[in-house]
């Protein structure tokens, strides 16, 4: 689905990401960790195509084709959609009208979904306007549902999300990712960011990865990873040196 | 053009279409009464709506004593050389509304002024709701497709009784050759409400005004909402003015403004003369292609407890808005079209449905054209 090969970006004159090397298969969900400010974020919109990074090395290969100058939108079509951890609020313009764009006006599919995620009384709102920050990431969820990307990347989806929200979030991820489906017949991949892990409880994923300065310092099993991040912090993560 | 246009209906089919990009109708399916003036002569004028009376300038103040105690009573005959202009003419043309104690208009009435053969097109216009009343007017002002040089000069005084709501909705579709100086002021009794929004999405050559609203009896309000396209070689000076003289009178000036090419300057004025009073001005345009928008918001409080306060920001739509939805599949175009159509999205509270939608229908006219 998705391969990266010797990665290296820039923001200005700082290079943030160094030899990125990530490979993810149909059907595989990968998890990704690491510190704050380490360039998660920076790789989710990498690979979205977002402008302001500066490919200086590498390439990015998605279903196949090379991607690396690929337009955003184009990615989109290809089957990449992303769950924004900050997103931008649009003043004016209303949910349920961007809904109604990407649905090809399916009103019908854009109200089963509202309502599965609560979401109803929001499409006459201007997106992101004020919203709670679970509110945010529900609006972020319908658009993906609506979206039905292959490859389904979730930058934080669970952060500031109350216990109840997360089931209902988690239940939505669960849909995009296919999770009911059996693993052989499984199509669709992700790339989820998580600090808690709450999100694991609802994905079916045997990789993880964890980023630090811009770089993977660790690969493995991804509640494993979590363990020892939660018992001794970083630090031990950091010295395990199992690239 | 045919000398013998009594209607709308008589007009040219490119000249209708005209009318109806200024949400006038032509067969009157959602109106309540109708006033239709080309150039200097008065067409057709009728009411279909109890409690609301519609005149000719001249018949209204022979029917009634009174209404010369309403000429010139909110606008300043000697305001500018365009009302002196007006007020010098032997023959004043225009139109009087009264919207009788307590009617209720269901649809809007129409004024349509459409500028065909004249040089100058010149109209005084008066507009009363009495106690309680509530009227709607949607006027159409546009030139003929062959107009060439030309003026248009409007004076338009609106009185808002105790109770009472005016919402005035007008839109503009002059020509490129077409100057617009309509001079407009309204006086708003206790709890009235005065509403007026103006959009103007086509080209014209120069447009200025600034109407007033004189907030005279407590707890009035007053709501200006403007959305305004300037194309290249146009030059729009727009503003709006309120008093707060009573004690609750609140008012809001707001304003979208988008330019491509041309100028924009956008003033307002809010004016805190007495205590409990409120006003808010709030500017935003957008810049798509090299052209001018200056806004200008002004307020002044002359006492402790008025609240006054402004925002404006001028710029261009931001990067990260339009590869957020790039990110869900739309391309550059659709997108920016996309968050541009939602700048423009202003719903205007207390406004009919049919109107609200008169003004979406402009707007998405002028964004299916590329503006
Ligand atoms: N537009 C930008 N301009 C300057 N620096 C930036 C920009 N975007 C990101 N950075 C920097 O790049 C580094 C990586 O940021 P990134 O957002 O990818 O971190 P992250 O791993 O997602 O962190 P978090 O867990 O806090 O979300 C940070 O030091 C950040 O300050
Ligand atoms: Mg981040």
């Amino acid at each position: 689905m998705l391969d990266i090969e010797d990665l290296h970006v820039k923001i200005g004159d700082r290079e943030v990401l160094h030899d990125i090397n990530l490979h993810i298969g149909e059907g595989e969900s990968h998890v990704l960790m690491g510190p704050n400010g380490s360039g998660k974020t920076t790789l989710l919109r990498t690979i979205m195509g977002f402008s302001g990074l500066n490919i200086t090395e590498g390439r990015i290969f998605f279903k196949g084709e090379d991607i690396t100058r690929t337009p955003i939108h184009k990615r989109a079509e290809l089957g990449m959609g992303m769950l924004f951890q900050r997103p931008p609020t649009i003043a004016g313009l209303k949910l349920g009208k961007l809904l109604a764009v990407t649905s090809g006006d399916d009103a019908k599919k854009v109200e089963e979904y509202s309502r599965y995620l609560n979401m109803d009384s929001f499409l006459e709102r201007s997106i992101n306007l004020g919203f709670s920050g679970g509110e945010i990431k529900r609006s972020e969820v319908l658009q993906l549902m609506i979206q039905s990307p292959d490859f389904v990347m979730l930058d934080e989806p669970e952060s500031g999300v109350d216990l109840e929200n997360i089931t209902l979030i988690g239940s939505a991820i669960a849909k995009l990712l296919e999770k009911d489906v059996h693993i052989v017949n499984r199509k669709k991949s992700g790339l989820v960011i998580t600090h808690t892990g709450y999100i694991l409880d609802y994905l079916d994923a045997d990789f993880g990865h964890v980023m630090c300065d811009g770089v993977f310092r660790c690969h493995g099993n991804p509640r494993e990873i979590l363990k020892v991040i939660k018992t001794s912090g970083y630090k031990e993560c950091l010295a395990c040196q199992k690239i | 053009m045919p000398e013998n246009i009594e209607k709308m209906e008589d007009l040219s089919k490119t000249d209708q279409e005209r009318l109806a990009q200024t949400g006038l109708e032509v067969e009157m399916k959602n109106r309540s009464g109708t006033f239709f003036q080309i150039d200097q002569e008065i067409k057709h004028v009728a009411s279909t709506e109890k409690g609301i009376e519609v005149l000719t300038l001249s018949d209204a103040l022979s029917k009634y004593d009174w209404l010369s105690g309403y000429m010139w009573k909110a606008v300043p005959h000697d305001k500018d050389k365009y009302t002196r202009y007006v007020h010098e003419q032997k023959d004043p043309k225009g139109f009087v509304i009264i919207a009788r104690k307590g009617s209720k208009t269901l649809y809007p009435l129409q004024a349509c002024l459409f500028l065909a053969n004249s040089q100058v097109q010149h109209v005084h216009n008066i507009i009363i709701a009495e106690e309680g009343a509530e009227l709607h007017i949607i006027s159409g002002c546009a030139s003929a497709t062959h107009a060439r040089v030309g003026t248009h000069i409007g004076v338009t005084e609106f009185y808002i009784a105790k109770n009472a709501r005016i919402t005035s909705t007008m839109i503009h579709n002059w020509g490129e050759k077409i100057s617009v100086f309509p001079r407009s002021a309204s006086i708003i009794e206790e709890n009235g409400v005065f509403l007026s929004n103006y959009v103007c999405m086509q080209p014209v050559r120069k447009i200025q005004m600034s109407p007033v609203a004189h907030l005279k009896g407590e707890n009035s309000v007053a709501r200006f909402n403007s959305i305004v396209v300037s194309t290249p070689g146009s030059l729009l000076d727009l503003g709006s003015v309120a008093n707060l003289t009573a004690h609750g009178a609140s008012a809001e000036l707001l304003t979208r403004a988008i330019t491509t090419g041309g100028t924009i300057v956008s003033r307002g004025f809010i004016h805190g003369e007495t205590r409990e009073t409120k006003g808010h001005i709030e500017c935003k345009g957008l810049i798509l292609k090299d052209g001018i928008i200056h806004a200008i918001p002004e307020i002044r409080g002359d006492v402790v407890d008025t609240e006054l306060s402004h925002e404006a920001a001028v710029g261009k739509i931001a990067r990260d808005e339009i590869e957020y939805l790039m990110s869900r599949g739309l391309d550059e175009d659709v997108a920016t079209a996309t968050i541009i159509r939602g700048f423009l999205d202003v719903k205007i509270a207390g406004l009919p449905e049919v109107l609200q939608n008169q003004i979406d229908a402009a707007i998405d006219a002028a964004e299916k054209s590329g503006f």
